[in-house]
């Protein structure tokens, strides 16, 4: 991946100054290739990485496995589509192996989430099973540890 | 009945002539503040990379808890040896010429007492790393530093050594890429140094700590030049290049008469580095991936903090390796321990004087890039407002 793309990816808040410094560009080209990544689509949007168990919210987190049955014209994709379109959905993806579809979904609370399941989920024409894992702590997310490590007594002068 | 004796007076007299680092001196200072930054530290602020710290605990519960061989573990020698000829383009032998230590330090410990003789000279440029003058002093030797100067980034040239070259001179002591300075030396700026090592039946020993962090450029080492391997000690450890200072575990590479010279004081100081710790490196050398992270990491903080410099009137010039800068501070009617002092107490950020480097370090200051961007972009705000005020 692109030094710049990595950067951003650490850190979306870094300054197009600072990202300039860093990689030896200039302000303005760091400016217009990220304004290429987002025209491209390669950059689809900035979001803060938010540890929400530390947060004393009304949420859960459940991934579901599903398994569909392909169709003729376009395989997985309109039911994949449709299902990605609920605002319950965070993430969705094509699988290999045991199943085809891997939904991240949220919802206030157990019971929030199973009715989605079962209620849309799997009532959409060509759903074939449903299988509902909830998620009880986040340990790592978007490549960022929950708990950052402990730093022991590193001294603050040596040679 | 005699007089008690003050138990200062039981100290060996050579040892207490010996100064303090200033390191220490500015340690001390430092440790009596609250919420500094610190560019001061000179070692990688990442953590061991996971899958070495994994190695060593899949060690440790495999029951590895043992001594090892004198020379270290063989299938760590080997991975030194394959190392070594992939990256300096040197051959060793891992049965009789790769000795695996207690870090770097007791690397060159061994290596400057198994060449010394009470009274010989150690050649070793400066700024420099703060043991090696005391190093060759423990060993009874006379060091002999040799200053180098920011219009030549720090570089060593023949002509610099040739004024210092004495019949009693018996090794050259090098550190490229340096601590303090980031200087590296390229093939054809260390091939007239080689000859001058030939020429003068001098032992070179060269410290190569640094030489993963090397931005531009393949690092090149004394030891691969034509005749040089012979009268070569090549030191290399993985405390800065795969983040492993608290593992402690270094090696030295040295034809076999040397090798087997170091050994002796090696096997009744040391016995042999720690097993944990020479399975981790077992495991550090097999990838060059998180290395190649850290670098480029590096590197960007390397850029982001001299343009910084450079731009607040402290001149800097980009050093092509190790992970400090080492900016002129000298243009405001301070030392170099007045500007870090007063930085301290004004800004809270603390830097080390370029002179706990050496004498030629007055003028300087080291500030370690191996620290968190937000905190280097903190220190530069704070140092402009000081240097704004001078």
């Amino acid at each position: 991946m692109d030094e710049l793309l990595k950067l951003l990816k650490g850190n979306a808040l870094e300054t197009p100054a600072d990202l300039a410094r860093m990689l030896n560009l200039s302000e303005a080209e760091v400016k217009a290739r990220i304004a290429g990544y987002e025209r491209a689509g390669i950059i689809r949007g900035y979001q803060a990485i938010v540890n929400t168990d530390n947060l004393d919210l009304p949420l859960v987190q459940a991934v579901i496995e599903i398994k569909i049955t392909p169709e003729r014209d376009g395989g997985f994709n309109r039911i994949a589509e449709h299902i990605s379109k609920f605002p319950e959905v965070d993430a969705l993806h094509l699988m290999s192996g045991a199943y085809d579809l891997l939904a991240v979904v949220s919802g206030r609370d157990l019971k929030q989430v199973a009715l989605f399941v079962s209620a849309k989920l799997a009532s959409i024409e060509g759903v074939l099973s449903t299988s509902t894992h909830f998620m009880l702590k986040t340990y790592k997310e978007h490549g960022v540890l929950m708990q950052a490590e402990g730093n022991h007594e590193r001294i603050q002068v040596s040679a | 009945m005699n007089a008690s004796k003050s138990p200062r007076s039981f100290v060996a007299p050579y040892l207490r002539d010996l100064p303090r680092s200033g390191i220490r001196d500015f340690f001390d200072i430092v440790s009596s503040r609250k919420d500094v930054i610190s560019l001061s530290i000179g070692e990688p602020d990442f953590v061991t990379p996971w899958r070495i710290r994994e190695g060593a605990a899949f060690a440790l519960s495999h029951g590895a808890t043992t001594y090892t061989a004198n020379r270290g573990l063989i299938e760590l020698r080997r991975a030194i040896a394959a190392y070594i000829q992939r990256r300096f383009e040197a051959a060793y032998n891992p049965d009789n010429e790769i000795l695996v230590t207690v870090g770097v330090s007791e690397a060159l410990d061994l290596a400057v007492r198994a060449v010394l003789e009470p009274g010989d000279e150690l050649l070793y440029h400066e700024p420099c790393y703060v043991s090696y003058g005391p190093e060759v002093l423990m060993a009874h030797g006379v060091p002999v530093a040799v200053a180098t100067r920011r219009e030549d980034d720090f570089r060593l040239t023949r002509e610099m050594l040739e004024a210092k070259v004495t019949p009693r001179t018996r090794a050259l002591l090098l550190n490229f890429p340096t601590n303090p300075t980031g200087a590296t030396m390229t093939r054809a700026e260390l091939a007239p140094i080689a000859e001058f090592v030939r020429e003068h039946d001098l032992v070179a020993i060269t410290d190569e700590v640094y030489s993963e962090l090397t931005y531009e450029g393949a690092p090149v080492s004394l030891a691969a030049f034509p005749g040089m391997k012979e009268r070569t000690i090549l030191l290399h450890g993985f405390s800065k290049g795969w983040a492993m200072t608290g593992f402690r575990v270094g090696y030295a590479c040295a034809p076999p008469e040397l090798s087997e010279a170091m050994m002796k004081i090696h096997q009744y100081i040391m016995m042999c580095a720690p097993i944990l710790s020479q399975r981790a490196a077992i495991e550090a050398l097999r990838s060059d991936s998180d290395t190649n992270e850290m670098r480029a990491s590096y590197r960007q903080r390397r850029n982001l903090m001299c343009g910084a410099l450079n731009d607040m009137g402290l001149p800097c010039h980009l050093p092509n390796g190790a992970f400090y800068l080492f900016p002129y501070v000298g243009g405001h009617g301070l030392t170099s321990k007045e500007f870090a002092l007063r930085l301290l107490d004004e800004e809270n950020v603390a830097c080390v004087p370029g002179t706990a480097f050496g004498p030629s370090g007055e003028g300087y200051l080291r500030c370690c890039y191996a620290t968190e961007l937000k905190a280097i972009k903190e220190a530069m705000t704070r140092i402009a407002r000081f240097v704004k005020k001078l």
